[in-house]
């Protein structure tokens, strides 16, 4: 991977400290120069960040997986044992919430991408189609992206409220008998966090398939227009081929989605029967009364390991495509 | 130009077009509903509601709720709160992410692309894969007289430190590829003529950034105002919460009827709506400026 860069970057190596030195590289290369100032202000520009970043982003995750084969009520170093995978045991075998927040993780990304990514790339084929209104009904369907999904939540609640919310009231399920528990309901309420998350997700893809349908040749379009193909084939042969790469961070972002979902749950219900996430459980164990350290962190290493699957192959893809442009 | 060749120009309304502006306005309306359903509870009194049914025509539509939800919990101190943890952490986020990635765009050192990959990859990762040890370490750093709580815990600088360390890696990812679009030849013969490092940040690449700083900064405040998790961990008193992680206390505490939570919900959107409609262009650049690269 670097060495390629690295015949391009001799100056870490090759900048002599003195003056008159480095004057006769310029002349007889191009190699750009640099003081001995400007090497150690550049070193700080780039150590600065990469420190905090890795301390608090690296380190931490590092100190999860370590963590994660231990045990520790968190105070003092020494009380840290060494329980090889014992908390992976219990988590596998033991916890009731393991094996359904796997899968409630796993449904979410599924109803993600099956529903609101279509619905999505749908809005955003129909709002290209340079209409009158576009950017109004792009405002419309963008508007809950912007909110917080806290926000969302408590929006959310007003409508499946089993006393005062709007469906209930709308189907007359409001009364004593007849209540339709949207949100205690173990088999209804993660469809219904669902429906919300999908309410917020379609307006995120259309934005990113517009952009990426602006990058499509209209050369192509209307090529494919002169031979006679209909609006469906058009799209189906030349326009959705040429957004490949959309589509992959469409994925990749739905993904990742999926795997932080938390907030819209936790204001909901607190991730109670029926709505338990790989997040949930993590933040319930620190939160939590029982706060198990080593617990919490074998849960947050499952969390990790899925999303690294993720992060890994997307990004060797993305840098090596740059690296090549 | 007559009224005949007018006609001709324009193509003619064909009745699909038709259609798909009666769906596309539809789709619309129906995807404000919960909004317009939640504005229209915080309107109505809760004893009107109580009554009659939330789904009924209303006798009395005004504010109150809003000024009530808005005074009694003093949401105002928490809106102070947010501003004191969103402004320092989206200038700094810039600051050091822009600095990140000058140094991997304008020179190749060994380390950029692997640098770069770092950055990004910690971006993508979900918050609680670190949280555990990050709870942990912010209860063992001790900052007496630095922070109110004498901890990194519960303290905006703590929130301000991982909101900055989150999100600089995907500001570093779009503002380097950003950068990598300048021509070299402007720091170059720049770097000829004498001038320091720093300068050629600050006054030649920094100014030519604006474009791409101008959507981050409206993307990250967007986010950092949004940001439920990290304060809901990381802050214990919920005096010392933003606004939105406040939000989820206060409406146990302090909001006992649906429709004064409805408005206390519907208070802290009109800071992101603001930002949304005067800055949408900037909003939705900067989202799909990471996008495109990928």
């Amino acid at each position: 991977m670097t060495t390629d860069t690295s015949t391009k970057s001799p100056e870490a190596a090759a900048v002599p400290p003195s003056g008159a030195a480095s004057d006769k590289r310029v002349q007889t290369g191009h190699k750009r120069l640099l003081t001995r100032r400007d090497r150690l202000t550049l070193g700080l520009m780039a150590g600065l960040p990469t420190i905090l970043h890795v301390a608090l982003v690296w380190v931490t995750a590092l100190a999860s997986i370590a963590l994660a084969f231990t045990t520790w009520d968190g105070i003092g170093f020494d009380a840290i044992k060494w329980v090889g995978l014992e908390n992976f045991k219990q988590l596998f075998n033991d916890n009731p919430q393991f094996w359904p927040a796997v899968q409630h993780n796993v449904i979410w990304f599924v109803v993600l991408i099956l529903i609101p990514t279509p619905l999505g790339l749908f809005l955003a084929v129909q709002l290209d189609k340079k209409i009158r209104f576009s950017r109004v009904y792009q405002t419309a369907f963008f508007l809950p992206v912007v909110l917080s999904m806290a926000v969302i939540g408590f929006v959310w609640q007003l409508v499946y409220n089993p006393d005062t919310g709007l469906i209930n009231s709308l189907i007359g399920a409001n009364e004593p008998g007849k209540y339709i528990d949207w949100i205690g309901d173990p088999d209804l309420n993660l469809w219904a966090i669902l429906i919300a998350a999908s309410w917020r997700h379609a307006g995120y893809m259309m934005i990113l398939y517009l952009a990426g349908l602006k990058g499509v040749d209209p050369a192509l379009r209307e090529a494919s227009a002169l031979d006679g193909a209909g609006e469906w084939q058009t799209f189906k042969n030349v326009i959705f081929p040429t957004l490949r790469p959309t589509n992959t961070i469409v994925l990749v972002v739905t993904i990742i989605e999926a795997l932080r979902a938390f907030d819209l749950v936790f204001v909901f219900n607190k991730g109670a029967e029926g709505t338990e996430l790989l997040s949930i459980l993590v933040t319930n164990n620190i939160i939590g009364e029982s706060s198990r350290i080593g617990y919490g962190s074998a849960i947050a290493v499952v969390l990790l390991v899925i999303s690294l699957v993720v992060i890994i192959p997307y990004l060797v893809a993305t840098f090596r495509k740059e690296r090549r442009a | 130009m007559s009224t005949s060749v007018m006609t001709k120009v324009r193509p003619p309304v064909r009745p699909a077009r038709i259609l798909l502006h009666v769906f596309l306005a539809g789709a619309a309306l129906a995807w404000l509903a919960p909004l317009l359903w939640a504005i229209y509870a915080a309107l109505r009194p809760y004893g009107e509601t109580s009554e009659k049914g939330y789904v009924s025509l209303p006798d009395t539509l005004n504010l109150d709720n809003f000024i009530n939800a808005f005074t009694q919990s003093d949401m105002s101190h928490y809106f102070v709160n947010t501003l004191l943890i969103a402004v320092p952490a989206v200038l700094l986020t810039l600051f050091l992410s822009s600095m990140v990635a000058f140094y991997v765009s304008r020179f190749d050192f060994r380390v950029n692309l692997f640098l770069l990959l770092v950055f990004t990859a910690g971006n993508l990762l979900p918050q609680q894969v670190i949280i555990t040890p990050l709870y942990r370490l912010y209860l063992l750093v001790d900052l007496p007289g630095i922070t109110m709580s004498g901890k990194l815990y519960d303290s905006a600088l703590g929130l301000v430190l991982i909101h900055v360390a989150f999100q600089s890696g995907f500001c570093a990812f779009v503002l380097s590829n950003y950068m990598k679009m300048l021509p070299h030849e402007l720091t170059e013969a720049a770097l000829v003529d004498g001038a320091s490092v720093w300068r050629l940040y600050w006054q030649i690449t920094l100014p030519l950034c604006k474009p791409a700083m101008a959507a981050l900064a409206t993307l990250l405040s967007i986010w950092i105002y949004n940001d439920f998790f990290w304060a809901l961990v990381l802050i214990s008193t919920g005096e010392n919460m933003p606004i939105t992680s406040a939000l989820n206390n206060l409406s146990g505490q302090y909001f006992t009827d649906p429709n004064l939570i409805a408005a206390g919900a519907l208070i802290t959107t009109v800071p992101v709506l603001i930002v949304y409609f005067l800055l949408q262009r900037q909003f939705v650049g900067g989202l799909t400026l990471g996008a495109n690269k990928g």
